[in-house]
């Protein structure tokens, strides 16, 4: 029974943190991608940029004296949204608007991204310094342990409080942008700009405004994103810009330009690298005992060291880019 | 004062023009049909009214006021509509989130709107959740036309709607077009099934480098034996 514990706590709930990270970057990455053709690779630092406006504003609110029971960091979180979206906006028009005008090719707009990039981190290390910050310095996270001692078990399930309400916030996110979607005019516009953007316009339909609402959606995300990763561990300048990798391979493993399979990707990714760096020897042992005498299962049974998660991503990129380029959904990038 | 009038239009697409004086004019009753060689700049002409292209010269004039290098979201609410020869339907959208992306300029309902274009094409009230791109040939043709009429276009423009079909298909997406027409939206179209298509043409146009060689009535066309000659294989 410890050893099922040891996994939902090891797997299934960090698999399951790391997934919502993901899928919500990835969202924002092939929306951008699907629109305006273009790898945005700046995304990573839009999710840091969303983090430190909430880091921001807790901080604010904290100093205010206003205590909240849930953590402030979640509590500002559709403030942040709102000013990540804005702050996405004024991207888009500073630096890739102009260019698009120009007809630059996507490897230009690609180029671009990775000036704002260089651009967002190092005025993120000017404001804030190069350091390692917590939304936690003032409260608490709080821990719910789930006895399981009725069931055999020694330990208990923990589950941080900030994880519970990730979960709520991403499944609650997946629902409305299914919703927006599949329901509202602007949603269909935005598919129908992402399958044939020379049929959309040809429709009548304002472009312009779809790339905005692009803008919007991927800064938001990224905001919630960049704050649960965050909120899970820790806030510095180049938070987000270390998994830049997985979420571009969510986003390719899921089809680029295709909502749906961002997500799908966004999990896959995050529970293979979850899976590869677990020890399995934790879950294993009890078969140690069906083994000959003087044999026993290593100490540490992980496929991956930790310190090389990140190849996981690159591999499963790599594999899918063989296999099925399109990505498990058909993508637009064919 | 006709539905649509171009005067002397010049454009092309960024080079060279390749519309060197383009002339036309089109009734709400007309159905006029483009034709010529390859290249002779019959869909660039349909893309110059609708915006696609820059227009240097000339007037476009729609409703008695100059549309010239306006762009389709300011086209599409005034009347005008479009359907591209290729790429003419969103694939991945089922046929009937295509129709309403035709008529994502408009503010009031659409509902019976849409049902008139199912009743003009019932296999489509049959296919409405079905992807567009799962659909044959003739059957994303008429949802491509059925997108550019829920916009209630006043004129409708087609680039080769008969292009690649069976020839079944092909009389069927005539005869939509002539019915399209009787209810009061003026076509343009491009064809390359000329023969058959002048058959039916009030007006017709034949283009060549980009200027007017021939216009009248699509059966006087038939009947020029120089156009039957150069233009329409003997
Ligand atoms: N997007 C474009 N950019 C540059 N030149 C173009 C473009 N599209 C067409 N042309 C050129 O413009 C000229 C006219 O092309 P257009 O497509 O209007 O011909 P068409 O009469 O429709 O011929 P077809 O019967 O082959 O469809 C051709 O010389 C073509 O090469
Ligand atoms: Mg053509």
């Amino acid at each position: 029974m410890d050893e099922l514990i040891f996994f939902i706590n090891r797997v299934l709930i960090s698999g399951t943190v790391l997934g919502s990270i993901y899928a919500l970057g990835a969202v924002g990455v092939t929306l951008i991608f699907g629109i305006l053709r273009f790898a945005h690779f700046a995304h990573g630092d839009m999710m840091t940029m969303g983090a430190f406006v909430a880091f921001v504003l807790a901080a604010a609110m904290t100093a205010m004296g206003i205590v909240t029971p849930l953590p402030a960091g979640f509590v500002v979180l559709p403030l942040a949204m709102i000013i990540t979206a804005v702050l996405a906006l004024g991207l888009d028009k500073g630096f890739y608007a102009p260019l698009r005008q120009r007809g630059a090719k996507p490897v230009t707009l690609l180029i671009a991204s990775i000036g704002v990039t260089l651009m967002i981190q190092g005025l993120t290390r000017l404001i804030f310094g190069s350091g390692t910050r917590t939304f936690f310095d003032t409260e608490s996270k709080d821990i719910f342990r789930i006895d399981m001692s009725w069931a055999g078990g020694s330990r208990p399930i923990s589950i941080t409080e900030p994880q519970v309400i990730m979960f709520i916030v991403t499944a609650l996110i997946v629902v409305a942008l299914h919703l927006f979607l599949t329901r509202s005019r602007l949603g269909k516009a935005m598919r129908a700009m992402a399958d044939n953007a020379a049929l959309a316009q040809v429709s009548g339909i304002n472009t312009a405004l779809v790339v905005r609402v692009t803008w919007v959606i991927a800064g938001a995300l990224a905001c919630v994103a960049g704050t649960m990763l965050a909120l899970d561990v820790a806030l510095m300048p180049d938070l987000a810009f270390n998994i830049v990798l997985p979420i571009f391979a969510a986003a390719i493993v899921g089809g680029l330009g295709h909502a749906y399979g961002a997500i799908v990707g966004g999990f896959l990714i995050a529970f293979a690298e979850t899976m590869a760096v677990f020890n399995w020897t934790a879950v294993l042992r009890p078969i140690n005992g069906l083994l000959p005498e003087g044999m026993a299962l290593p100490a540490n049974l992980a496929l991956v060291p930790t310190e090389y998660k990140l190849t996981v991503a690159f591999v499963i990129l790599v594999i899918t880019l063989l296999v099925r380029p399109t990505g498990i959904f058909k993508g637009a990038s064919t | 004062m006709p539905l649509i009038e171009l005067k002397h239009v010049v454009g092309g697409y960024g080079g060279a023009p390749i519309l060197n004086g383009v002339d036309m004019a089109i009734e709400a009753s007309d159905i006029g049909v483009i034709v010529g060689p390859n290249g002779a700049g019959k869909s660039t002409t349909l893309k110059a009214i609708f915006g696609l292209l820059r227009v240097t010269g000339g007037t476009i004039e729609f409703g008695g006021e100059n549309i010239a290098n306006s762009l389709p979201d300011k086209l599409v609410p005034k009347g005008l509509s479009f359907v591209p020869q290729e790429k003419n339907v969103f694939t991945s959208m089922t046929v009937e989130e295509n129709l309403e992306m035709g008529a994502f300029t408009r503010t009031d309902d659409f509902r019976p709107t849409m049902d008139w274009v199912y009743s003009m094409f019932p296999v489509l009230a049959e296919k409405r959740r079905q992807p567009a791109g799962e659909l044959s040939g003739g059957q994303r043709q008429m949802v491509a036309m059925g997108r550019a009429l829920m916009s209630k276009p006043k004129l409708l423009m087609l680039d080769e709607p008969s292009a690649g079909l069976s020839p079944r298909y092909v009389i069927e997406i005539f005869e939509t077009i002539v019915r399209v027409n009787k209810e009061g939206v003026g076509i343009l179209m491009v064809e390359q099934n000329a023969r058959q298509a002048l058959a039916f043409a009030s007006k017709g146009f034949v283009l060549a480098q980009g200027q007017n060689r021939f216009t009248g009535t699509g059966p006087e066309l038939i009947a020029d034996p120089e156009v039957a000659k150069s233009f329409l294989g003997g």
